[in-house]
């Protein structure tokens, strides 16, 4: 190890070695860009090998040039401290970057610069990148399913109601504000229910009936992850509390019950649900499979839910149950006023992780014959008009989960940080 | 004597195999103070926390007031209500802001109407010396400070009794200090206290009795300047010497 030292900068010539290792490093990168952009070889003279690996070397002595304990240089030490802190390290470094660089350009030009837009059919599809053609044609498919066209705004309207009913907490006067989880747990839900119900399903004031089975697209995964989150919160806090209950035969039950739908698949629930259930219906009566889909969801998700919120039951410290008894609070006030607030803050993180399992899990409901958007797409590839633009469907679909999946994990985090108490 | 407001009779208590109380008998007539110490281990703890049925006891009978707390006691909830506790660990809720904590239990408890019970608050507060923090949250507190609020927010529900369950020994040395004070005047008020703890100087300045537990038995009770001028068991004396 030695005899490298004298390749390492000291306080006199610290800046000649920053400089040289920062050029040999910037020459190292350069190369593979060029490679990688414009498809020329600048190393082409050098023999085979040496000619693949000169960037790899040239970065890996200008990163070593660069390592130094302490500079007091700011970023150069950040660089230094996270992904230049030994040899290994830098090779590391190294190679990922030059595997960003080299993948940058193909799929650059796949999904923006060879790709086709323009046309309504496949035909129009000419270039060897993207046919972003078939997302556009196949939109409103993916967003509203096979519910007519033209009542397409029908849902647009229901889901601005529905939103706006849920900012409506927002603005409650403050002598109405201790009715707000009144209104979230209860009315909320309820009338959520009657605006989709009404002005989706239609069949009265004058709005044709547009059966569920014609739901679908990115629509129909909000509508049932939305009513799946909504129930399986409250049946969640139920079954933990009851688990945790001191009378035996409630806390069986939700031992039981809990253990029962953790212990099947979701997949298993909703085929029963939309196949084995009707039979023991009494013939005369009819659950649309829509509903009974959100109901098995939502039995499932509760099951994860009670244990996600039994966890931030479970570690609050028992002087809190002791305080709140000794002011003579009963187990209702106590856990209302005292314990939930605090667990609930505590499950926060958790309980976003199973939201988001749940949203990701609503394409399963295909299985069913219900097509939200992952189901749509797997309609849609199979549309022999359309064969064969499968990855880009996906890829619409990923994108579209993943603003919605972050969208929901950027609020958690809002929520943890207002609630957020010093104990 | 009046009646006993406490009336304790040979009450055992056991956790699963070990028997942490041994055959308690105690009366705690109204206004008296009256410091419980021993050892750790020694069951004091248990006892006061029998007193307000956090714990359970298994044998004998406990009358608070004139109610016997038993598992048929239906309304355990207003026995609590007259009985206040203060913790070691403080125990104030952290979500809630001191004067919050001190005006939840009065107003979903005990019905009082909002803006008295704050009022009442803002007094009790004022007591312990800590008003101008009402608005501040527990966590952003000092330890003595803390268990200052604590003290009004058990006072807040105008109880008949107070139980401390070591009060300072969760606290840095500086802060026993402006606790104690407040016990004190709490205790010159006339409240009825159940103090257990091992500062003898606050029992000699406020306690009419002093008992002496170790083993889940009352080894000793006596008059304050009695226990501490001539103790009669080995054990007290040893204890005695070895605290103070």
């Amino acid at each position: 190890m030695n005899s490298l030292n004298f390749l390492k900068s000291n306080k006199q010539n610290f800046y000649y070695f920053l400089y040289l290792g920062l050029f040999l490093f910037s020459i190292s990168i350069l190369d593979v860009a060029i490679n990688s952009f414009l498809k020329i070889n600048v190393t082409s003279f050098l023999p085979g090998i040496l000619s693949i690996f000169l960037p790899l070397i040239l970065g890996f002595v200008g990163l070593n040039f660069i390592r130094t304990e302490y500079s007091g240089i700011k970023s150069l030490d950040i660089v230094n401290k996270n992904i230049n802190t030994n040899n290994f390290n830098a090779i590391l470094t190294l190679l990922i970057i030059f595997a960003i660089i080299k993948a940058t350009p193909p799929s650059l030009s796949w999904m923006i610069f060879d790709a086709n837009i323009s046309g309504d059919t496949k035909e129009a599809c000419t270039g060897t990148g993207a046919c972003w053609t078939y997302v556009k044609v196949w939109f409103r498919r993916f967003m509203y399913g096979m519910y007519p066209n033209d009542l397409h705004w029908r849902i647009n309207l229901a889901f601005i109601l529905v939103i706006a009913l849920g900012f409506f907490g927002f603005f409650l006067r403050d002598n109405l504000k201790k009715y707000l989880a009144l209104y979230y747990v209860i009315i909320y839900p309820i009338i959520a229910f009657l605006v989709i119900y009404y002005l989706i399903s239609g069949g009265s004031f004058g709005l044709v009936w547009v059966e569920t089975g014609a739901w679908g697209g990115l629509s129909l995964t909000f509508i049932v992850s939305f009513f799946c989150l909504i129930f399986c919160f409250p049946l969640g806090m139920v079954l933990a509390l009851g688990r945790r209950s001191s009378l035996p035969m409630i806390r069986y039950i939700s031992i039981g019950y809990i253990e029962f739908w953790r212990g099947v698949p979701l997949i298993t629930v909703l085929f029963m649900s939309s196949v084995m259930f009707p039979m023991f219906l009494p013939e005369d009566f009819f659950m649309d499979k829509l509903v009974r889909v959100i109901i098995a969801i939502t039995l499932f998700e509760g099951a994860y839910c009670a244990e996600v919120i039994r966890g931030g039951l479970q570690a609050l410290p028992r002087g809190q149950y002791d305080a709140a008894k000794s002011l003579g609070m009963g187990y209702w006030k106590m856990h209302i006023f005292v314990i939930l607030p605090q667990a609930l803050k505590l499950v926060i993180p958790g309980i976003c992780n199973t939201f988001l399992a749940l949203v990701k899990d609503t394409p399963l409901i295909f299985v069913v014959g219900l097509a939200e958007l992952a189901g749509m797409l797997a309609l849609a590839k199979t549309n022999p008009k359309w064969l064969g633009f499968a990855m880009e469907g996906y890829i619409f679909a990923a994108i579209i989960f993943w603003i919605i999946c972050y969208a929901m994990s950027k609020y958690s985090y809002n929520l943890e940080a207002k609630y957020k108490t010093e104990r | 004597m009046s009646e006993p407001i406490i009336k304790i009779e040979n009450v055992n208590k056991w956790f699963g195999d070990f028997q942490v109380l041994k055959d308690i008998n105690l009366d705690v007539s109204a206004k008296q103070k009256i410091v419980v110490c021993g050892p750790s281990g020694s069951g004091k703890s248990t006892l006061i926390r029998c007193i307000n049925r956090l714990e359970e006891h298994q044998k004998g009978t406990i009358i608070v007031d004139g109610t016997e707390l038993s598992e048929n006691t239906k309304n355990i909830e207003q026995v609590r209500a007259e009985v206040g506790m203060v913790f070691q660990q403080f125990n104030l809720f952290p979500h809630l802001s001191i004067l919050d904590n001190c005006t939840l239990a009065p107003i979903w408890v005990k019905k009082m109407p909002k803006k008295e019970a704050q009022e009442l608050a803002m007094k009790q507060l004022e007591q312990v010396q800590i008003a101008d923090q009402a608005n501040k949250f527990p966590g952003q507190l000092s330890g003595g400070q803390q268990q200052r609020s604590a003290i009004a927010r058990a006072l807040c529900m105008q109880p008949k009794i107070m139980l401390f369950d070591e009060p300072t020994s969760a606290l840095d040395p500086e802060m026993i200090k402006e606790v104690l004070d407040a016990m004190v005047n709490l205790a010159k008020g006339g409240m009825t206290m159940i103090v257990v703890t091992h500062e003898m100087g606050f029992a000699k300045e406020v306690a009419d009795e002093v008992i002496f537990m170790d083993e889940g038995m009352i080894v000793e009770k006596a008059e304050t300047k009695e226990f501490f001028a001539n103790p009669k068991s080995d054990r007290t004396k040893l204890f005695l010497s070895q605290i103070l």
